[in-house]
């Protein structure tokens, strides 16, 4: 089983993203996605940074792979889809129906979680149109997972998001500008100043949500570490892990001690405990709400 | 441009007919459709009669199966597609990409839509439905701009139908799980979003509280207005202040730019609401159908009348509206 980091959700500073990278380089997880999937004004990296940033993942023996765009909306955004589709070097991981349009045919690809594959007509659909992995959309439950495992197409493989705060929408406005009293179009960058979001606590104070410029995710820390057994069970093949500026490099010790069978997951959760800013939940994986918490 | 509009029960269908609808959308009274509420929706029989009742009156019908299906949920949603094509529908509403490939296979031949749920929001992803499924006609989600729509319209080979009423969802529809997270249903998954099974209103002297599955979603003072609790459109607090942080209870209403969509070559103008009274139905029917109308008339010299706006802000969402996306400043 591989250890997979998402895209970096937040809008780090080029330094921080560069400096996070490096220390990826030595850490030991296998794939590596790289891009920007939340907003598309966010440019403190360009192409050719991630590029370069994604060879010196490949040279240190990661797989490494490009995001898309979630929300695709004006033109320029399609323009720049299709050059990242069309890099030439590295695989792409699909978070718009569009990528799978232009990459249909034309080269292996990776469904992200941000395309709706809820049943095994859908996913056959994305192997017939070249994916070669596919990320189980975070509402889903295990027993959906159990039953599209038992029909998923050959070569397919399968990677579940086990860490990180969920992915709950996106949308037009943006809510971090919205904070402010700022115009998306006049939003001055503020999601800078947040690399870990905005907190939006309920009016008793209870961690609700968090804002992260046109996404909302959620307030508390989806994580599965109790559940690797499980997964590996499964046949899943790849675990993926979402950035956060606190603690990444803990949690990715933490996950990969369980995986390789060095780490009780009760000892790896008490080393995840001290960077869950908003507590933790896994209510999706039980087909709960998800923001409940099943495992004690 | 076509007037669409909802239906959650035979009266409301009535009403939509009976004012100058030119297609009614209605579903199946289960969780293959995005407005799952309790009792609204139609059986089989019913929807027998909704198609003979608007046929009779020129009016076409459309039905929406549109959440997706996990395993276990998958046979009763190729049922209810075989089910449509046997009643013969106008149009078929679908999102999930699974179950439109297992359509254009069974039924070649039934005209297919994708809903708003399948989150189609630019040419190469409506391509995709296009070049897969034959889709005749796509919903756009309420998160494009009209200089967007504009150029979506300009580029793609299939219909475009756009929210011209309703409640105003402010997320990417089909891409939004808040509603699981705090109740276990989505729109995705079980047709409905913010569920009344989860709602709870406690009263107080300091004022009402609505709480979804125990998350306070918004407090109102004594003399307040309280509106439903769509956990996007309550009141919480961010870096130390309390207000809207995501929405505030309004809707869409397009009136304002009636004539640019018409101009752009919109194919339809849809209604939100099928959770909706038939009096709402039919106000809004019959104010849409009169501006329409006023607007292909003469586009050049199309102007809301006022009467027209006050009859739709009565029955609004927050008794007030907005153009929403298709205008920069809200977003």
């Amino acid at each position: 089983m591989k250890l997979s980091l998402g895209p970096i959700p937040y809008f780090w500073t080029r330094e921080a993203a560069f400096d996070f990278y490096r220390r990826v380089a030595e850490s030991p997880v296998d794939i590596v996605y790289l891009g920007e999937t939340v907003c598309s004004k966010r440019r403190a990296l360009r192409m050719p940074d991630w590029l370069d940033i994604g060879e010196r993942l490949a040279a240190a023996g990661k797989e490494v792979a490009l995001s898309t765009l979630t929300l695709i909306e004006a033109e320029s955004e399609v323009a720049y889809m299709r050059t990242l589709t069309e890099n030439g070097r590295f695989a792409i991981e699909a978070n718009d129906m569009a990528a799978i349009a232009m990459l249909e045919g034309v080269a292996p690809f990776v469904v992200g979680p941000h395309i709706n594959v809820y049943n095994s007509g859908t996913l056959a659909l994305m192997a017939r149109a070249g994916a070669k992995r596919w990320v189980m959309p975070t509402e889903l439950d295990r027993d959906t997972l159990i039953a599209l495992q038992a029909q998923r197409p050959a070569g397919m493989e399968t990677e579940v998001f086990v860490f990180g705060r969920l992915p709950l929408s996106f949308s037009a406005r943006c809510f971090t500008a919205r904070a402010h009293n700022l115009s998306k179009d006049e939003c001055g960058f503020r999601c800078a100043d947040y690399p870990d979001g905005m907190a939006l606590r309920t009016r008793e104070g209870k961690t609700f949500l968090n804002l992260n410029g046109i996404q909302v995710q959620s307030g508390e820390t989806y994580n599965l570490v109790h559940e690797v057994g499980a997964l590996q069970a499964l046949g899943v093949e790849v675990l993926r892990l979402t950035p956060q500026a606190q603690g990444m490099f803990e949690i990715i010790d933490a996950f990969r001690g369980v995986m390789d069978g060095r780490r009780e997951s009760s000892a790896a959760a008490a080393l995840i405990e001290p960077y869950l800013a908003g507590g933790s939940c896994d209510g999706y994986w039980h087909g709960a709400p998800g923001m409940d918490r099943l495992h004690p | 441009m076509e007037l669409v509009c909802p239906a959650g029960s035979m009266t409301a269908l009535k009403a939509a007919v009976d004012n100058g609808a030119d297609a009614v959308y209605l579903g199946f009274r289960d969780g293959t459709n995005a407005r799952n509420f309790p009792g609204l929706n139609f059986n089989l029989d019913e929807t027998r009669q909704a198609l003979v009742y608007a046929r009779d009156r020129g009016a076409r019908v459309f039905l929406a199966i549109n959440t997706y299906p996990r395993p276990r949920q998958w046979d009763k949603w190729r049922a209810a597609v075989d089910q449509a094509a046997g009643l013969g529908v106008d149009a078929l509403i679908l999102a999930d990409p699974g179950l439109m490939d297992y359509c254009a296979q069974t039924h070649p031949d039934l005209r297919l839509h994708l809903s708003v749920q399948g989150s189609a929001t630019n040419r190469e992803a409506i391509d995709f439905y296009v070049r897969h499924f034959g889709v005749r006609r796509v919903v756009l989600p309420r998160v494009l701009s009209l200089a967007q729509v504009q150029n979506v319209m300009q580029r793609v080979n299939a219909e475009v139908e756009v929210f011209g009423f309703g409640s105003l969802c402010v997320m990417v529809e089909g891409r939004c799980t808040l509603s699981s997270y705090v109740t276990g249903d989505s729109p995705n998954s079980s047709g409905v979003c913010s569920p009344a099974r989860a709602v709870k209103w406690e009263e107080s002297a300091a004022g009402r509280r609505s709480r979804l599955n125990g998350v306070l979603i918004d407090v109102y003072a004594p003399d307040e207005p309280a509106g439903y609790p769509t956990l996007c459109k309550g009141r919480f607090e961010v870096g130390g202040k309390v207000y809207y942080a995501m929405e505030e209870p309004t809707s869409l209403n397009v009136l304002d730019i009636l004539p640019d969509l018409y101009r752009a070559g919109v194919a339809a103008i849809k209604v939100e609401g099928r959770q909706r009274s038939p009096a709402y139905v039919a106000q809004v029917t019959r104010t849409l159908r009169e501006a329409i109308d006023a607007c292909a008339a003469a586009p050049e010299q199309f102007t809301p009348a006022r009467a027209w706006i006050e009859q739709l802000d009565k029955v609004a969402e927050g008794r007030c509206h907005t153009l929403g996306a298709y205008t920069r400043p809200w977003q």
